[in-house]
């Protein structure tokens, strides 16, 4: 039986005993190469989640195992193989995006750095601004730049935390192409928290749809879709966001 | 372990890119210790006129303020390559990959070593064709008050990431106030013998004291005193001990708050 990549049961964060959980008792699989959507309103726990997951946030209950390994004892043995985009964080701005993508290299332990960096900038389209400060880049130079580094250990799991979030329509349907690529031709699993819906249809095989902390539904875009009666994802996070659900599936 | 040094190597490297990208930096490493020194050199010259004591004690103010600017450099040195992460938003980005919590701290040690060369060792060189002083002078004595400065600076700055992790940048005053909360009870400019009874076991139990207090036994009394180094190098270890304790607490409480993500006010 093949390990997935990410298998998590219970899985709780509260940051103060008087206030709701921002993530309660969630339990979900991501199988190896399934590129899967968490799909939900601000606040519904999607980044936290997600933080959870990478190890830097510790949780209040639950399990998470990363391709095989209990992050919880030994995160170290997975965090090597896998790898995060977010627009709350930033790469160093006065570094080039070379000196950054030689940094990150490093603390993967990426063997052929320099090799592995022109792969990088040519699949990305970054040649050209390699020797440029990251600081001095537009968004989508930026955001290839964050992929970039992403993609540098080859990672077996990508977390992204809205990965075309603020990018030009041009630039974002690019990014999406280079994810598509990515998972295809590695065999990558993707968790994909994003506001972007026709990013979901087109990326995700599989959606999870979360308010308030808990994943209220699963399926695969064209399943909510038909399932909720509507003609978009769009709607159907709509749905789910505004609570409406219920009404819009009879 | 050769992973542990390619990633101390890589998160040094980060900062030698940066150091090498602004120069402003570089320079406002320098700053600082080539004026203080520059200052307490002429104040020295006037001394040496009015007083026999200092005429015979040539060079204790610069040598002082040579060693207390190693002491600076390297706390501020630490708290600022973990500073530079907090501005430009990488903590996440280093703390999702294997980086762990004793190699990001092993690598600030290092770089606090770097800034802190870089900071002194040009006012020291400066003080020698300035006012024909040269701590190098000191000799051998002078490595081991210099490690033990460090290692001191080094216990204050992962005392001081310690209070970044859990308060954020609303604690960064702390970096450049903290370290000077010690200066008047640390014997820089003169023998702890002048502070009030009640004062001195507080003052005894920093190792800076008893750098000092060494520092002026080989300097005025050309006698190099090994058991000031060695309780020095006593309280150095508990220190370290100590705050490195506090810095892997304050990390772990941060990853329960979930503050590595966002680590601003």
């Amino acid at each position: 039986m093949t390990v997935a990549a990410i298998n998590v049961r219970d899985l709780t964060k509260r940051f103060r005993d008087d206030v709701p959980p921002a993530v309660d008792g969630i339990s979900f699989t991501v199988k190896r190469g399934q590129v899967v959507g968490l799909l939900g309103g601000n606040g519904a726990g999607k980044t936290t989640t997600i933080s959870m997951l990478l190890g830097i946030l510790i949780p209040t209950a639950g399990t998470i195992e990363i391709l095989g390994v209990d992050m919880r004892r030994d995160r170290y043995a997975a965090l090597p193989r896998l790898n995060f985009s977010s627009p709350y964080v930033d790469l160093p701005s006065r570094l080039t995006v070379r000196e950054n993508l030689d940094v990150f290299g490093g603390l993967y332990g990426v063997r052929d750095l320099k090799t592995r960096i022109g792969e990088l900038a040519e699949l990305l389209d970054l040649t050209a601004f390699l020797d440029r400060k990251t600081g001095s880049l537009s968004s989508g130079q930026k955001t290839r730049a964050a992929l970039a580094k992403a993609l540098i250990n080859r990672p077996e799991l990508l977390l992204l935390d809205e990965p075309t979030a603020s990018l030009d329509p041009d630039t974002a349907d690019r990014v999406r192409g280079h994810l598509e690529a990515y998972a295809r031709t590695q065999g990558a699993a993707i968790l994909l928290a994003s506001h972007n819906m026709a990013e979901v249809e087109r990326l995700c095989a599989d959606v999870l749809m979360m308010k308030a902390g808990r994943i209220v539904d699963r399926g695969s875009p064209a399943d909510l879709i038909a399932r909720y009666g509507r003609e978009d994802m769009e709607q159907v996070f709509l749905d789910v966001a505004r609570g409406t659900a219920q009404v819009a599936a009879q | 372990m050769s992973g542990s040094l390619t990633r101390i190597g890589a998160m040094t490297r980060r900062h030698l890119y940066l150091f090498r990208s602004s120069w402003t930096r570089v320079f406002d490493l320098v700053y600082w210790p080539v004026l203080q020194m520059t200052i307490w050199g002429f104040v020295t010259v006037f001394l040496n006129q009015q007083s026999s004591w200092f005429a015979n004690a040539a060079g204790v103010l610069i040598g002082a303020v040579l060693l207390w600017d190693v002491l600076v450099r390297s706390q501020f040195g630490l708290t600022l390559s973990l500073l530079e992460e907090m501005w430009s938003r990488n903590l996440a980005n280093l703390f999702v990959s294997p980086l762990r919590p004793w190699e990001f701290a092993a690598s600030l040690m290092l770089l606090s070593v770097t800034r802190s060369m870089i900071g002194v060792l040009p006012a020291a060189l400066l003080a020698i064709p300035l006012f024909a002083y040269s701590v190098f002078d000191l000799g051998l004595p002078l490595l081991a008050f210099w490690m033990m400065l460090v290692m001191l600076g080094w216990s204050i700055g992962l005392l001081i990431g310690a209070l970044l992790f859990r308060f954020g940048l609303a604690a960064e005053s702390y970096a450049w106030a903290s370290i000077f909360i010690i200066q008047p009870i640390s014997g820089v400019w003169y023998p702890v013998s002048v502070l009030p009874e009640w004062l001195k076991p507080l003052a005894w139990s920093l190792p800076s004291t008893y750098v000092f207090e060494g520092m002026r036994a080989v300097m005025i009394d050309k006698v190099f005193r090994w058991d000031l180094l060695a309780q020095a190098f006593a309280l150095n270890l508990v220190f370290m001990a100590l705050a490195f304790g506090a810095f892997l607490f304050a990390f772990t409480r941060a990853r329960q708050r979930g503050q590595l993500l966002q680590s601003s006010e």
